[in-house]
């Protein structure tokens, strides 16, 4: 039996999609059986980010509504022998899917993939609620910014009403020049107003803007957000993963060492 | 904070941090800094009747406790005294 972990944010922009698209690549990497559900309806954005955009025939929709069967709404990542997206209806809206179909595919998914990624729109309305509905896990994502952590609190608080039983942070595009001078919140300051367990620090770094424009997902490369992903998907896993060395002079590892 | 930041105004980090724990207790709790003005006035009046209490120094705020069994909001008051009014 699979996993079915939700990557979301409350605020929009932070890097849900590319952080979704990253992990499940990284998962698929490491050998696991994975498939990615795109859940935001009328705004579907996985596939570009997944370079898949071009292979779409049917969408989560036609699934749900019985259109198509789940096989052939699935695109298969080249690569890989069981890595797949569903994903989004481009020309639908929000209610065309009840949370309760989403639990009934995702718990059907996880019967035959070892995760079931979904990529949950921003916002806490009927987007949010369908991408949750079936999830065992939380991946929050945000930036160290006070919209966004504010609306991660909002989120999380939400997860918890709804009890998703594990819930773990993901702070994206730290940037420690900033950290260092004090203009910007570090990833401990967040997670101490936060209060939830860290799973991941992601740099900010020109190259995702470089792999998302070319459709690769960067996880498992040779940059800073590609090692970042990369160690998010073995923490996912349950291995332990020392913080990366952010600024190359040991302060921020040492930040994390317990 | 160093030496050579005592010198400088604050830094806009820990002004954002600050910012957001307040209002996040306000988020959490669906209580407005309003009501929370309303709730020290009346704490104020109720112990003035018995205690002089120095209203410079007092802080009354909700604070979200963390460790324990009772996870969840506390209202924490720090009141100090300046002189207990029984003694006269």
């Amino acid at each position: 039996m699979g996993e079915v972990i939700v990557v979301t944010s409350g605020k929009g922009g932070v890097g849900k999609t590319t952080t979704t698209a990253n992990v499940g690549t990284g998962l698929a990497k490491l050998d696991k059986k994975v498939v990615l559900i795109d859940t935001d309806i009328g705004l579907r954005n996985l596939d570009v980010v997944m370079g898949l955009e071009n292979r779409i025939v049917y969408n989560l929709v036609d699934v749900i509504e019985g259109s198509c069967k789940i096989n052939q709404a699935f695109i298969k990542v080249k690569g890989f022998n069981n890595f797949y997206l569903l994903p989004s209806a481009q020309t639908r809206d929000k209610t065309s899917v009840t949370p309760e179909q989403m639990k009934e595919l995702t718990d059907r998914l996880k019967e035959s993939f070892d995760y079931v990624l979904i990529d949950c729109p921003a916002g806490i309305e009927q987007g949010f609620k369908n991408a949750i509905a079936g999830a065992d896990r939380a991946l929050v994502v945000t930036t160290p910014e006070v919209s966004a952590v504010r609306d991660a609190d909002r989120i999380i608080g939400l997860l918890e009403a709804n009890e998703i039983r594990q819930t773990n942070l993901i702070v994206n595009r730290l940037r420690m020049d900033m950290v260092k001078r004090g203009d910007m919140m570090s990833a401990a300051d967040v997670v101490e107003i936060l209060s939830i367990d860290l799973i991941g620090v992601v740099p900010d770094d020109e190259n995702i803007v470089i792999s998302t424009n070319q459709g690769v997902p960067l996880v498992g490369n040779n940059t800073m957000a590609g090692k970042a992903y990369m160690n998010i998907c073995h923490r996912i896993l349950g291995e332990e993963v020392p913080y990366l060395d952010l600024n190359k002079g040991g302060f921020f590892s040492k930040l994390f060492k317990k | 904070m160093t030496f050579a930041d005592f010198f400088k105004k604050k830094q806009s980090s820990s002004v954002a941090k600050d910012r957001l724990k307040l209002v996040l207790v306000s988020d959490r709790s669906g209580c407005s800094p309003e009501v929370m003005e309303k709730i020290k006035n009346d704490i104020i009046a109720v112990i003035s009747k018995y205690i002089e209490i120095d209203l410079e120094g007092l802080d009354i705020k909700i604070q979200q406790t963390q460790d324990g069994a009772a996870n969840g909001p506390a209202l924490f008051a720090n009141i100090p005294i300046k002189d207990m009014k029984s003694k006269k």
